[in-house]
Order: structure tokens, then sequence, then C-alpha cells
């Protein structure tokens, strides 16, 4: 339950914008979540359901999922991630540490390691929705 | 966008007392050796002590230490194994064997995700195996952080010597604590390095000879700790547990 950490990891983001923001309760949040992580989407939901705090009772939790870009910093070569080529380790050290893929990840083109992750790294906190206090 | 994982670090490091950045200027100094032994240390005197190897792409503490076959759990995050009383943490779990080609701003993503998905939970002490120089890690800490302090090894050198003196005036400009220079891997009496930690504000904790049954010992904890190295270290780490809050 990787996921987990990182879910409380958006609840703290969220709650320092809403506190900032003068926000009583936050209506949604939408989450970015990049491939090259693997997050398994059900387990993060599972975390926020578990997670939420008084402000983030009714909170929708919306999560997309974006994909991987990778471009190779020799030749320039940019192809998607997939997590299939993969073996179940190799998989597994990058869905804890997603910066691993220079480890075991090649450019297709050149077998150089020196890659650029152009999208699909990491969960990002994309936007929050919440009512002010006063607010109809 | 925002990048939630800076948000959850403070938590994570909520259970810690001290937490100890063993830097230097240069590599080779001996900055591994130094914070292993000191994480040994303060093991056997009964302090609940974390180490985490943060020399992404020259991991070498787990040499060190020896052991093979442990892995982190998956709990709510990741839990750091205990090996020979230490609370251990190395990219080498997911790295192997391999080399970690990272750049600059790669070593700075993987240090953000371990610190935020970490569990030291309650931790007297937490040891951190700085690669060296005034890179990513170091500015990551320094930010991320918020009661860092620095432990600086240098050797017997100008050379390594001149580095240190950047990074003790980079430390105190920005306010974080140096508790001390020590010296490894002397092999004459000069006070050279003495004087010049002196100059510089800073208490030289210590001056451990060069020994050469170091290298024999590399990966037998209980040989280690009979080395000269091991005695200076255990030494000054006596002084770092009396020591109440370093000076700035």
């Amino acid at each position: 339950m990787h996921e987990w950490a990182l879910a409380e990891a958006v609840i703290a983001a969220a709650s320092e914008i809403a506190e900032k923001e003068g926000l009583s309760e936050v209506t949604e949040v939408k989450i970015r979540v990049g491939e090259l992580q693997q997050i398994e989407r059900d387990i993060l939901e599972f975390a926020f359901s578990q997670l939420k705090p008084v402000k983030f009772e009714d909170t929708r939790f919306s999560i997309e999922v974006s994909k991987a870009e990778l471009k190779c910093r020799v030749c320039g070569h940019t192809w998607l991630f997939s997590k299939e080529r993969l073996d179940e380790g190799t998989a597994e050290a990058i869905h804890f540490v997603p910066e691993i893929a220079h480890t075991f990840i090649k450019c297709p083109k050149c077998g150089s390691p020196d890659f650029e992750i152009l999208a699909g790294r990491g969960v990002w906190l994309e936007s929050i929705k919440g009512v002010k206090c006063g607010d109809g | 966008m925002v990048d939630p994982r800076t948000s959850i670090i403070d938590e994570r490091m909520r259970g810690i007392g001290r937490i100890i950045a063993v830097s230097s200027g240069k590599g080779g100094v001996g900055k591994s050796l130094v914070a292993a032994t000191m994480a040994l240390t303060l093991a056997k005197e009964g302090c609940k002590v974390g180490l985490f190897d943060l020399d992404f792409t020259s991991p070498s503490t787990h040499v060190i230490l020896g052991f093979e076959g442990v892995q982190p759990k998956e709990e709510k995050g990741i839990v750091p194994p205990v090996v020979h009383g230490i609370k251990y943490m190395s990219i080498i779990y997911y790295s192997g064997e391999h080399a970690t080609p990272l750049r600059g701003a790669d070593v700075s993503n993987a240090l953000i995700e371990l610190l935020s998905i970490t569990r030291w939970e309650r931790l007297d002490f937490l040891v951190i195996d700085m690669p060296p120089g005034i890179g990513d890690a170091t500015l990551d800490l320094i930010r991320l952080i918020r009661n860092i302090e620095f432990l600086i090894v240098t050797m017997s050198s100008q050379l390594a010597f001149e580095t240190v003196r950047k990074l003790v005036s980079l430390l105190k400009e920005l306010k974080i604590p140096v508790i001390g220079v020590i010296e490894n891997m002397k092999m004459n009496g000069a006070s050279t390095i003495r004087q010049q930690t002196l100059k510089l504000g800073v208490e030289l904790l210590g001056e451990i000879p060069y020994d050469q049954k170091v290298e024999e010992a590399i990966g037998n904890t209980n040989r280690l700790q009979n080395t000269i190295l091991a005695q200076k270290v255990k030494r000054l780490t006596t002084r770092i547990l009396s020591a109440t809050a370093p000076n700035i």
C-alpha cells in the first residue's frame, strides 16, 4: 500500500491549499497520476476514502492517468512507456521510485539510459474546488 | 499543478529526534564509512537509529554494513528493514547491482519520493550519507528538512578542505547548524586542518588516523567496530550525544 503514502501527501497538500484559500469544505480534488509510477487506482481511491479529514468528508477525488512519454537525450527519439515490456521486479522498482527507470529502461533506438521523462511521472494535484465560509 | 509530496515530508520526519547529514566537499574522504560507523555506534548505545544512503548514483553503505536479502516492507508507504540494529534505507533495494545514471532533476525527484514515502516512525537519530559536494541532495535537504544538521568529513588535504570551506560558508549563510568537521585518514601530526577549521568558526570534532584495517573490515561490522576508525567515531559520537543544539 505504497499508494497510501501518496494519498496522504495529496490530502496534506490539498489541506494546505484549502487553508490558504479559506475553504471550509473541499468538494472536489483533481489528481493526475503518471503511468510510469503504475499506481493502482483502486488502492489510491480506497486510501482517500479512509483518510478523509473533516474538510474532505464529501470530497470527490477525480483521478486521471497520463501516458508516460520518454525522450532520449542522445538521439532525440521519443517513445511511450510500456509496463508490459518489463519483468515484475523491474516494474515494481519503478513503481516505488520512478527514477529507477534510468537503471532498467534504455532508448529503443540507440540504447542510451540518458532520457528525459517528458510526461507521466508521479502524482500531481491538479486542482481543488470547495466552499468558503458564508458561501450560499 | 502542485507536487503534493513535499507537503508530507514534515509529517514523515516528525518522530525523529536529530537528523544528521554526513557530508563532504569532495568524494573519497570516508564519509560513508563515518556515517555507517556512527549509525552502528548509536545503535550499540541503545539509540533508535536510521541510516539513509542518499548517494543515489554511488551508494556504498550497504557494502560497508555487509548484508543481503533484505527488502523494505510495503505498509502504508515503505518501512525500512532493520540491519545490524539500524533502520536502513537505500536506493539499492530498487536498483540492485545495476548503475543508476541520474541527472540532477532525477536525483531531486528520487530523493523527494523516498522522503515522502519512507516511514521511519520514532527514531532518536537519522544519519544521512550524503553524496559529495553542494548539489541537488544538499539543497533539497536544506529546503525540505527543517531541523537538519551537518557533520562534515574531510581528508588532510588542502584540495579537500578548499571545498569544505565553501560548504561551511554556504551552510552558515543559510543558518544551517554545522556540528563540526572530522579530519579522516590523517597521515601525520600536522595541525593545518585543525587551525583552518577553527578559522571557519567550526569545531574539529576528531582526527582519525589512516587505518589499513578498515579496508579488510568492510562488509563485516564486528571487524569494523574493532578498527581505530570505529573507536574514534565512537568518541565523537559520545560528544555529539552529550551536546545540545549545535552552534550555527
